[in-house]
Parts: C-alpha cells; structure tokens; sequence
C-alpha cells in the first residue's frame, strides 16, 4: 500500500486557490448590510446585496440603447404627487404652479457643504445622456432616454466626507429610500431632469428623479427633493420601502 | 440489457447515492418555493414579449388571465413623447388596486433560488465527477437506436411502466428526460433569470444578447418553467404507476425494495 501524504498535492492546490479566493471575496463584502428585522425574505435579500458586491465588478455599465430603440414608457406609481393631500404634496403644487423655478434639491448629512441646487444649479454641473433600460419589479420594461447630472457629480460639489455610507433620498411624495456608495458612484446613476430630449414630465418624476440603472425600477425614486449622506443605514422609517416589504437592494 | 417492462431487474442497478438523495430533496422545496412565487409574480404583470422592453404600452406576445388585472389596462389616454419619431406613447397609470405581491413573491424567489444554488454545484460536479451522469443519466446510443426508442415510447403509452428499482438502471425515455431537464432547461432557466437582472446583466452584457433582449429571457425563462412543471408532473405519475412507497424510500433512507 502506497503511503500518502496528509494532503496531497492537489488538495493543496485546491485549498490554496479557495482560501485565496475567499479572502479577495471577504474583502470585496459590504460593511453594513441592511436590517432583516429578523425576517428570513430580508436576510435572502441581503445575502443576494452581499454576493452580488463580492462577485459583481462593481461599475460595470448598464447596456446603453440606441435612439431607434426608444419605446412607449408607462407612468406607473404616483404620476403627480400635488394630488396628495399632504404638506409635501401641497409644496409639489406650489412649486408646480411656479414652473418648478423655486425648485430646490437640498444636499445634507455627512457632506462638507450642506446645501442646496436648483434646477439651474443642476443643469450647470457636467451633464450625461443615456439611453437605457427600466425594469420594473411587476415584469415590464422600457427603453427611454435620461439626461441630467451624475449623483456622483453632486455629492462631491456637496464635499461628501470620508465617513459617508449610504445616501437616503426622499420625494415628494413621501417616498423614502437609500442606496450605498457603490452604487451613488456608479457612473450611470444620475439625477436626471430630462426624459426623451425635452423636459422630465410629471407623470415620469418631475421635475427631477433618480435613475440607478444597475437596480430594479422602483430604486430609481421620483420627484425627488432631498438628499441626506448618512454615516449609518437609515431604513427612512415609517416612511421607508424596506418598512413596507421591499428589499432593499435590487441588482437582480 | 432491455429495458421492457418483461425484463424486471429491481437488482441490477445501484441504489440512489446519498448525494443525490440530499440534492434532490433540497431542489423540490426550493422548486416548490421558485414555482409559486415564479407564479405571483406573473400575475403581477401576466403579460409576455419578445425583444428588448415590453410593457402595457406595447403589444403582448401572450397574456395569460391568471390574476385580477387580466385585460384590465387601466391607463389615462396615451400620448406621444414630444419630438420622438416613431409611435413612442406614454400614458398614466389610473388604475390603483393593482395586484402586486411582489414585495415577498421577488424576494423569496431569489432565497429559494439561492438555496438550489450550492446543492445544485454539489450535484453537478458529483454528477459529472464520478461518472454518475456518463454511467446513469445520459442515453447511450444503444439507448437512442430506433427500435428500443420505439419500444421504451409504446410501453409507456400503454402505461407498462417497470416496477421501482430504488435507483438507476433508467430507461430510454427516462434518461432523455432527466438529460434534458439538468442539461437543458435547468441552465436555461437559470441564464434566463440573470438575464432579467440589471445589476448581472451590466456585468454580463451577453446575456442579453443570446437570449435576444430582457423581455425575451423573461419569456424564455416562463417556457423553461412550464417545460419543467411538465417534467414533474410525469415524474409524480412514474412514480406513484411504479410503486411510490418504494420509490419514495429509495429517494429517502436509500436501499433497495
């Protein structure tokens, strides 16, 4: 009988090749990850958020369309958030009723200049068109054309600090979500105010929405006024998806 | 060696392997999982396309009237975007009780999925490994020729069905099936998934393409999960006409009836 070692060789090779796989991995997990208020459905969903940081190249783009390949785009959701009886669909109606001009995008939280950005502020940062892909949760999609500012381009005019993690955005009406930084940084996220070369209607989130493109649609929040870098995971309340069933993350 | 139901031989095969005992009971809970909640989330939008996008606006290849917005389109009047050529509408959803349980159906979806996803490696590199698929699964040619074909095809429409073995020793038609499902529409189903994921398919952007657009996959993936709702549906008739006490403890304890 052959003596063999504790190991053979190509256990060794195999363990070597794991273990440093794992540890590159290990480094690329997130931080944070979301609250699964001890519900199984939400540690799935952060489980999916965690592979998809540790194995997804993480700036990846999104497949860009070309303008023959525009389609009919449904308005789904709120489609005018001053039919809210609310105090912050009654600013909706106000800003409405003044073309939007007293608009402004407040910028706060764990940022060097807290502050805020008109339309005109917005539209004077680097501007990026593109023509991309929502997908919706239900099963739809649709092909559109988005122009507006890089989120990445307003958090640092904003000084966006070191200890920043999360960026939670809240619309006007009443919707309150968050991303990480991974994906506030990705190139293709934007907060766009233009939709089809001409002005984001309404009904599509204006006059300013987000659009995080590597996410399912309903991360890509409309009407959007206020943004608030945190240092911490803000589950945004009452008022936040995540409160309501959704996960959080959304990347399949 | 035949394959009729004259040439019993419950004592030829080997007994299920306690590795495909494992996998295979883990993969009918998390199939189970997959199938309803694959299921609630049709209904959310029972409508199915082919190419790049699809949606209410648009013409479906098929609508299926498994839930309460069947038909029902619920839009205000459609209008064109300003300065886009060709019939590129938008319309407001008025509609407001729509049925949409995607909230739990999306995310219990993907932790089933999650769960078939290592049992799945284990399975597949054992499979492949130890010559279980070359030896067991995959048809021989001996398997295909014309007249054991023909034979295995006329004992099951006259549902002469073999007794259970407890294991394999699978027949022709038998083999197919379990060949197509693991070679065919289980990585079909799978690639179709990630096809329907923006986060996956930046990354892997051919993913959309072999499957011609994210509408496409979404309808691809729904004929893989009817070929495989087929593919069970006969498995459980085989199995109750073969003897289910006895198949379900092959599949279980192991060993032979």
């Amino acid at each position: 009988m052959n003596r063999v070692g504790l190991i053979t060789r190509r256990q060794a090779i195999v363990a070597g090749v794991a273990s440093a796989g794992g540890l590159i991995l290990a480094r690329r997990l997130p931080g944070d990850l979301p609250p699964s208020y001890g519900n199984i459905l939400r540690m799935g969903d952060s489980f999916t958020y965690a592979a998809h940081r540790a194995l997804l190249p993480r700036h990846a783009l999104v497949r860009e369309y070309l303008a023959s390949d525009l389609t009919s785009f449904p308005a789904t959701g709120t489609t005018d958030p001053g039919m809210k009886d609310t105090p912050l669909g009654e600013a909706y109606r106000r800003l409405k009723a003044g073309t939007f001009a007293d608009w402004r995008l407040t910028v706060e939280g764990q940022v060097a200049r807290p502050q805020s950005f008109s339309l005109n502020d917005l539209k004077r940062l680097p501007a990026r068109t593109q023509i991309t892909r929502h997908t919706c949760e239900e099963g739809w999609s649709a092909i559109g054309q988005w122009t507006g500012v890089p989120l990445r381009a307003v958090l640092e005019a904003a000084g966006i600090l070191p200890t920043a993690r999360f960026v939670k955005y809240l619309a006007f009406d009443g919707q309150v979500d968050s991303i990480d930084l991974v994906d506030a940084f990705h190139p293709q996220t934007m907060l766009a105010y233009g939709m089809n070369g001409r002005e984001l209607p309404i009904p599509h989130g204006g006059p300013v929405r987000l659009r995080i493109e590597n996410q399912i649609g309903y991360k890509s929040q409309k009407y959007t006024y206020r943004l608030v870098v945190t240092d911490h995971f803000d589950d945004g309340g009452a008022d936040g998806n995540i409160q309501h069933g959704w996960a959080w993350y959304n990347g399949l | 060696m035949t394959h009729g139901p004259n040439s019993p031989s419950p004592e030829s095969g080997p007994e299920h392997p306690r590795w495909v005992r494992l996998t295979h009971w883990i993969a009918t809970v998390s199939l189970l999982a997959l199938a309803v909640s694959g299921f609630v989330i049709l209904m959310a939008h029972p409508r199915l396309y082919w190419g790049k996008a699809g949606n209410d606006l648009m013409p479906a290849l098929i609508e299926f009237p498994i839930s309460p917005d069947f038909a029902q389109i619920g839009y205000a009047d459609r209008t064109p975007f300003a300065g886009v050529p060709g019939n590129v509408m938008t319309a407001s959803r008025t509609k407001e009780d729509f049925f949409n349980q995607n909230g739990w159906a999306r995310s219990l979806h993907f932790l089933a999925g999650w769960a078939l996803v290592f049992p799945g490696i284990v399975y597949l590199l054992t499979g492949l490994s130890g010559g279980h698929f070359r030896t067991h699964v995959v048809p021989r040619s001996a398997d295909l020729a014309p007249p054991a074909l023909r034979r295995d095809v006329a004992d099951h429409l006259r549902f002469r069905i073999r007794p259970a073995s407890g294991g394999p020793d699978y027949g022709p038609l038998q083999k197919l099936a379990y060949t197509m499902v693991i070679f065919l529409a289980a990585p079909l189903i799978v690639l179709t998934g990630l096809a329907m994921a923006p986060a996956v398919t930046a990354a892997v952007p051919w993913l959309l393409d072999i499957f011609g657009g994210h509408q496409s996959a979404r309808t691809i993936h729904f004929l893989a999960f009817a070929l495989l709702v087929g593919f069970v549906l006969v498995h459980l008739l085989m199995v109750a006409v073969s003897g289910f006490g006895r198949q379900i403890r092959g599949m279980t304890v192991g060993g032979r009836p």
